[in-house]
């Protein structure tokens, strides 16, 4: 095996009295879609808040590309090369579908205060990068004709799509999605499925936290299962679905696995 | 044949048809009403400032300031300290040291207001910016009576404000030799100095436009926006969300300092009365109208706010002189209940003002 | 300590009419999670309200004793400022009660100067004398034990005793009444307490009615133990009183009391110490500072409050 892009170990949270996460670990190699699964309430989403900076953890260690990361404030997560998406797709409503691609591209550019009021030549050509670099990542993802709509006027499907798009313009080594098919009808995840297997393909590594067992089955090249904020189960989805126990942490959440 | 024109044109025409109106302003309002009526324009002018200062705090970055006239106290008291006899008066052995008095420039007295103030911002916004929205109004509320009350009793045990009496005899702007606070003569046109104010007053309101302008459509003005919507949302894209939000705090108080100092000078006089809690309201009440971050918006909520309650202090006093033989109703009264009109008016039907932002598709 | 007991009976006076203003922020705040900004203004509303009727009836009745008139300008008032939160409520709130944050926040700042500005019509821009109903002879307080006895007054200890008999009654009625649980409810979750059958528009109606009457209580105590009232007495109170519901924790109706008797203490005792101090200097002038700097310490380093739950993190 290679070295893991994102290597996570060992990370304990607790709320109160009750623990949360024990002892996780992950390990996500380079170019692969990895997903995370398990029953309501197992510690996905605490597991993806505590990676990305949003919950201190108790303990753990983390690595993305080899090098020590600390998980202590969200824009930090960003720049050190992890990007997300949300649940509840949170887009910067008022924006344009440009302009929110190219607030991804805030942690990747240095204009400041001089570079705005004066507009010299090299703030000029980073202005004018960033937008060429918002139109590419739009055209990627389906949506070069929208470019100046506002974001919260595009369709549900859409809106998921410049989420991803506004995540893949920070360059992000990971690109995290939380339960990026949530509240999608069939044909919509269809397309979503081929997206992700595109931006794979294209050379990036992929994090996905969904329900849809059908779709992480389908489209995950490895899978770790959550139960009771422990690690019940990882490996390929064939042999995932035959692990013992994971079928006995999804009969009663009553799951097709 | 308007139509017929490209739109570039069309912006530069209409630019040009702007600027004519801007220099011809005073003479016509001058002509129709005298001179008190430039004075309102000038001090139109000054909330025009003072308000997209806000609008940046508020409009862009989406923090409610509700102490921002503080820092125009600030700029006001710093250019009143540095230009009028007070300080001299109070410590002779500075008197010894400038016999010929406290006179700073005015090209120092400007920046050096802007960065006190945006100082001011960057000490109350670094304890205070992790604040949910409605508690920071609530604190910054508290800031900016605290200013108040400081100006009001920091005559004692060492006199530097003066108290309540506030500071007086403040020179008027002087520039390359040319005194504002005098009428001037040019190319054989009587220049009243409203009219001197009038002019250098736009000057710094097409700066600070111009700057506003470029710091919308940047990689700053974008990322307060995006703070604005959702906060959460613009950290995960790796914005440092307390470090943007300080300098929105910073550069909003400097316009209010620039704002400030300017007052001052214009005035000839200081005292805390100028700085109330009302004040500060105004000035939201105009960005609020207007158009929260839309700077068409709010110049259009400051011209309103700040002109209608003249127009009516013009015509409601003789008005219910006529009609009743005496002033029933103070026009002060009736600008505060146009104010509150305003926002509660603006809140419940237009959230978004009388001229927001262009909806893109 | 010749001050102290002084000081500590201004400070329970000022700090239980804070009490009583902070417990309609903070009820209005645990329903709709809103600072009514405009609740200081009721309490001004109140205490004019209450002067216009000690004037009335004290012209069509002369000879009433003095008590019979201030308690029926007290419940006139009173009825008047729980009328007219309702209307703010309905008026300015109702419609914002899913919009951003501040939408209701401006709103409510409108509202604050309307109601500043009808009372500027209505009783003018002076301060009126508000007629002294209940004596104001001095009474001296350990009298034997000190050469400077405290020094305090009918008037004050009525305000102390019928602030505190009335946040008892406010406790007894949220705590151990039907009301009260339904109140705890929709505060809780409106969507699951009106699918119990609880009116949460009706809860907040009535909410907004008791903080209305408490406002003006404490507007119309406040106006006889300064003697006068005018358009602005309500915005002082109000900031102290939300800095008293601050510091208690917002939400928590027994949090606001000690908030309010708190604040008052540490404005009486503040002033007096420090400005004993410093010769005066730094003395009563400065006494609105201090709840300024307590409402910003105590937001900035716990903004949930000595008895509140956390909401600092809350959306």
């Amino acid at each position: 095996m290679n070295a893991p892009l994102l290597q996570i170990d060992h990370v304990n949270k607790h709320f109160g009295g009750v623990a949360a996460l024990t002892d996780v670990s992950l390990s996500i190699q380079p170019g692969e879609i990895y997903g995370l699964i398990g029953p309501n309430g197992a510690g996905k989403t605490t597991f993806f808040n505590v990676m990305t900076g949003l919950y201190t953890p108790d303990s753990g260690r983390f690595q993305l590309d080899g090098r020590d990361y600390q998980p202590t404030s969200v824009h930090q997560v960003a720049e050190a090369g992890i990007a997300r998406t949300f649940q509840n797709i949170r887009l910067f409503n008022a924006m344009s579908a440009l302009e929110n691609v190219m607030v991804g591209r805030h942690v990747r550019t240095r204009n400041g205060l001089w570079a705005a009021l004066s507009r010299h030549r090299r703030a000029q050509e980073e202005e004018a990068q960033t937008r060429a670099h918002a139109h590419r990542l739009l055209a990627y993802v389906g949506l070069a004709g929208f470019a100046n709509y506002r974001a919260d006027s595009l369709s549900y499907g859409h809106q998921r799509r410049l989420e991803i798009a506004r995540a893949l313009a920070t360059e992000p080594r990971l690109l995290a999605l939380d339960e990026p098919a949530a509240g999608m009808n069939a044909s919509e995840k269809v397309q979503l499925r081929g997206l992700l297997e595109k931006i794979r393909d294209d050379g990036h590594t992929l994090l996905l936290i969904e329900h849809d067992v059908k779709l992480v089955m389908g489209v995950c090249d490895r899978i770790s299962v959550l139960d009771y904020g422990q690690v019940i189960a990882v490996g390929p989805p064939a042999e995932v679905r035959q692990h013992p126990a994971v079928i006995q942490a999804y009969l009663g959440a009553s799951a097709h696995v | 044949m308007i139509k017929s024109l490209s739109p570039n044109k069309r912006a530069s025409l209409g630019l040009l048809l702007f600027a004519v109106a801007l220099v011809l302003a005073p003479w016509i309002v001058g002509h129709a009403g005298g001179n008190t009526w430039v004075r309102t324009l000038d001090f139109a002018l000054l909330y025009i400032m003072l308000a997209l200062g806000l609008n940046i705090v508020v409009g862009y970055a989406g923090l409610l300031d509700m102490g921002f006239i503080a820092f125009y106290a600030v700029g006001a008291y710093l250019a009143a300290l540095l230009s009028s006899p007070h300080l001299l008066q109070q410590f002779p052995a500075l008197a010894a040291l400038l016999p010929a008095g406290m006179h700073t420039s005015i090209w120092l007295i400007l920046p050096l207001g802007a960065l006190l103030a945006a100082g001011c911002g960057v000490v109350l916004g670094a304890p205070t910016l992790r604040l949910r929205g409605d508690y920071l109004a609530i604190v910054t509320l508290g800031f900016g009576e605290i200013i108040r009350i400081l100006l009001r009793n920091l005559d004692r045990p060492v006199n530097i404000t003066n108290g309540p009496k506030g500071i007086a005899q403040v020179d008027p702007v002087s520039l390359l030799g040319v005194n504002l606070g005098r009428t001037q003569e040019l190319f054989g046109l009587r220049l009243p100095s409203v009219y001197l104010y009038y002019y250098l007053f736009t000057a710094l309101v097409v700066l600070i436009l111009f700057a506003c302008i470029r710091l919308e459509r940047s990689r700053i003005g974008r990322a307060w926006v995006a703070i604005r919507e959702d906060e959460e949302a613009a950290q995960a894209m790796g914005v440092n969300t307390v470090r943007l939000k300080l300098l929105a705090f910073a550069i909003g108080a400097a316009f209010g300092g620039v704002s400030g100092a300017l007052f001052a000078s214009f005035q000839g006089f200081v005292s805390p009365e100028s700085f109330t809690l009302n004040e500060s309201i105004a000035v939201l009440a105009m960005v609020v109208l207007g158009g929260m971050g839309h700077i068409p918006g709010v110049i259009l909520g400051c011209v309103l706010l700040a002109a209608l309650p003249e127009a009516l202090r013009a015509s409601m006093g003789p008005l219910q002189q006529a009609l009743f033989g005496q002033v029933l109703v103070d026009p002060e009264i009736i600008r505060q209940l146009f104010y509150g009109l305003a926002l509660i008016l603006a809140m419940l039907y237009r959230p978004a003002g009388l001229w927001p932002k262009g909806v893109a598709r | 300590m010749d001050g102290f007991i002084q000081q500590l009976l201004n400070g329970l006076m000022t700090g239980s009419l804070y009490a009583l203003v902070a417990l309609g922020y903070t009820m209005v705040y645990g329903i709709l999670r809103i600072i009514n900004f405009a609740h200081g203004d009721v309490l001004m509303i109140g205490a004019l309200v209450g002067l216009s009727v000690i004037r009335l009836v004290q012209a069509a009745w002369p000879a009433l004793p003095p008590v019979l008139v201030l308690l029926c300008a007290t419940l006139v008032a009173m009825a008047v400022c729980a009328v007219l939160a309702v209307v703010i409520e309905r008026v300015a709130y109702r419609r914002l009660r899913h919009a951003p944050r501040l939408a209701p926040l401006i709103s409510g700042i409108g509202v604050s100067l309307l109601l500043q500005t009808i009372a500027m019509l209505v009783w003018t821009r002076n301060p009126q004398m508000f007629p002294q109903l209940l004596s104001l002879a001095p009474i001296e307080v350990l009298a034997g034990a000190s050469a400077h006895p405290a020094i305090t007054n009918v008037t004050a200890l009525t305000t102390i005793a019928i602030a505190l008999s009335v946040m008892v009654a406010l406790l007894v009625l949220v705590e151990r009444t039907r009301f009260g649980r339904a109140m705890r409810a929709v505060a809780e979750n409106p969507q699951v307490a009106s699918l119990m059958g609880i009116s949460p528009n009706r809860i907040i109606v009535i909410t907004f009615a008791i903080g209305g009457a408490l406002a003006a209580l404490a507007g119309i105590m406040m106006a006889s133990n300064y003697g006068s009232a005018h358009f602005y007495m309500g915005f002082l109170p109000g900031i102290k009183a939300f800095t008293a519901a601050v510091l208690g924790g917002i939400g928590n109706l027994k949090g606001a009391m000690l908030g309010g008797l708190l604040l008052g203490l540490i404005e009486a005792l503040g002033t007096g110490y420090l400005g004993a101090a410093t010769n005066g200097v730094f003395g009563s002038n400065y006494q609105d500072v201090f709840a300024f700097i307590v409402l910003i310490a105590v937001l900035v380093f716990r903004p949930s409050g000595l008895l509140g739950e956390r909401l600092a993190t809350r959306a």
